[in-house]
């Protein structure tokens, strides 16, 4: 329809002919700024992909970082250890507020509750490193941690997380809960065997969306989890933990190749895994409208 | 109705959690800054002197505080840095992204919709780390080599957009503004694009009835109708930009006391500096350089929660007129 109303007719006075011309050029200006945006993004998913991929090898994945050398073993087992750690302190919580903002949620309580959410969600990261930096780090004397990293990176993802599960449960029809009432179930039984699960692929695509953020973290890990070139020896408290994201930041900075070949390396494995679930998520979202 | 609902009870208590934990940072902040609150007073906000004194010599006692000689701590240059670079980025990100929501809901072909939509959607998802890499490699080489001549060589008459009266590496103002500008399009872009697809068909057709061209329509049309979901979504990317950590922190250039002369200059945002700056602040023996820091999280955490109530109330009040 479009193409009809932009054909230029063959005669034309000087103010219609004006007006064509701003309708190709503002078109044009408008696809130029999609490009801006697109095209950045195809060039960093290359860049990314052809400079990490080089330095894919075995050792990578089977030795741990010496100094600025080495493989990826101690910082990919950290950071798994980080996001699945915040996703079992995360999921529980986040998706309990989430039934209670929907299920419950007609109140004021919940209105304040959903309003702190997305307050909590828009602080900076560095802001709740720093916190948990003086509470847990110091203040608990639990020095730079894996727990202190995971709850961190937890307290970010829960508002987003409650967030998603209240917009699941809310697409989940009322005659289901009714029909259930009316069979004498209680609210437990609703909540978690009637509407959650028929609300669960949403609320799994919270929390899939949570890990991808968890896994792509810097700032308030490098105050939280510190770094170690070792392994994780499994200590929850009062032992630093390797992750991805610090490689990226700091080996960039280091003067030899190696370093950049590796600091690419752990951008490319935290990009396959952030796309890898947000394409997946947005496919199988698009399939069952 | 007064029967005790232990299901639900335990759902809030859940719930409740959320409120906690922000109440836990501000109290948390707050105590652990007051002293470095007490000593620094309203120097805080307004001086441009960052200086943790002699790390060496014995304490001092200074406004009833015991801090190393020759501290002070004034963080005016790093709010400068945060709002110059924010603002810079929306004024880069606005046009761009108006344009492509534009773009993505009207003149895009229907059936790779979905696919341009989900690129832009992308963009937000990549960690800031991996801006911050590709800005280093790709992004800062750009500004050093082609961008800045280019800026010095059309506007360079005004002192403002000389490379030469900067250090020209590329690392600066301009190169953190883009980083973040590219960073918050999508939030713009998607919240317009929704806007646009809630726009009624009737409006459209009105236009189109009266001779506008297809641009008309859409630029003079629907756009007025999606102008307060518009502020609202630059608002939120305000939100995202000011609080912005290790994007930033990688292209920014790492400046320590000055306020960027030119748009080329080194600077450092009030995020970016407390993540650089605790390594240096630990070895302060009297503790009041990390309470200082903490006094600048606490800052830009209510600078971030202003600017997102803000945000929040604009883009609910349309959704609400639009229901209603």
């Amino acid at each position: 329809m479009p193409a009809m109303h932009d054909a230029m007719p063959a005669r034309l006075n000087t103010l219609e002919r004006r007006r064509y011309a701003t309708n190709i050029a503002g078109w044009g200006l408008c696809t130029l700024a999609f490009l801006l945006i697109a095209v950045p993004l195809l060039d960093l998913v290359l860049t990314v992909t052809l400079k990490g991929a080089s330095a894919f090898s075995v050792a990578l994945f089977t030795t741990s970082t010496n100094g600025v050398t080495g493989g990826l073993q101690n910082a990919i087992i950290g950071t798994l250890v980080l996001s699945l750690g915040s996703l079992v302190i995360a999921a529980p919580i986040g998706i309990g507020a989430g039934i209670y903002l929907s299920e419950y949620g007609s109140n004021r309580l919940a209105a304040t509750v959903r309003f702190l959410a997305d307050t909590l969600t828009g602080t900076p990261s560095i802001v709740l490193g720093y916190f948990s930096y003086i509470t847990m780090v110091i203040g608990l004397g639990w020095k730079f941690s894996a727990l202190a990293g995971a709850i961190t990176l937890a307290i970010m993802v829960v508002p987003y997380l409650a967030r998603i599960t209240e917009l699941s449960l809310q697409r989940v029809p009322t005659s289901m809960r009714e029909a259930a009432y009316a069979l004498g179930a209680r609210d437990h039984t609703v909540a978690s065997r009637i509407v959650l699960a028929a609300a669960a692929p949403g609320v799994i695509t919270g929390v899939l969306l949570s890990l991808a953020i968890s896994v792509g973290e810097t700032a308030p890990l490098i105050y939280t989890a510190g770094w170690s070139n070792y392994l994780w020896t499994g200590k929850l408290t009062n032992e630093p933990i390797g992750y991805l994201t610090y490689v990226i930041w700091t080996f960039i900075n280091e003067p030899n190749p190696q370093s950049h070949a590796l600091a690419f390396a752990a951008a490319l494995l935290v990009m396959l895994v952030v796309l890898a679930i947000n394409i997946g998520v947005r496919m199988v979202m698009r399939r069952d409208p | 109705m007064s029967k005790v609902k232990p299901f639900r009870l335990t759902m809030a208590a859940v719930a409740l959690l959320i409120p906690l934990a922000l109440a836990a940072i501000v109290f948390f902040l707050a105590r652990y800054s007051w002293q470095a609150i007490g000593f620094n007073g309203l120097r805080f906000l307004w001086t441009i002197n960052w200086n943790l004194g002699n790390l060496y010599g014995n304490t001092v006692m200074r406004h009833g505080y015991e801090v190393p000689p020759g501290a002070n701590y004034g963080i005016l240059a790093f709010i400068v840095g945060t709002l110059f670079s924010s603002f810079l980025a929306i004024l880069f990100a606005v046009p761009v992204s108006v344009g492509a929501a534009m773009f993505l809901s009207e003149k895009a072909p229907a059936r790779m919709r979905p696919w341009l939509t989900m690129l832009v959607e992308l963009v937000a998802v990549v960690p800031s780390v991996v801006f911050g890499l590709w800005g280093i490699f790709v992004l800062v080489p750009l500004i050093a080599n082609w961008i800045s001549p280019a800026i010095t060589a059309v506007l360079g008459f005004m002192p403002f957009f000389n490379m030469n009266n900067s250090t020209g590496s590329g690392y600066g103002l301009l190169a953190a503004s883009i980083v973040l500008a590219l960073m918050i399009t999508p939030i713009i872009t998607t919240t317009l694009y929704d806007a646009l697809n809630q726009v009624p068909r009737e409006l459209r057709e009105s236009a189109y009835a009266l001779g506008a061209t297809h641009f008309e329509v859409v630029a003079n049309t629907m756009l007025p109708t999606a102008r307060v979901t518009l502020i609202g979504g630059i608002v939120l990317a305000l939100g995202r930009a000011l609080g912005e950590t290790m994007a930033v922190l990688m292209v920014s250039g790492g400046a320590l006391n000055y306020l960027p002369g030119t748009i080329f200059t080194p600077i450092s945002t009030m995020a970016a500096f407390i993540l650089s700056q605790l390594d240096s602040a630990l070895q302060d023996p009297s503790n009041m350089a990390v309470k200082s820091l903490a006094e600048i999280a606490l800052v830009l955490f209510v600078i971030t929660v202003l600017v997102n109530a803000v945000a929040r109330l604009l883009v609910r009040r349309t959704i609400n007129a639009r229901n209603a």
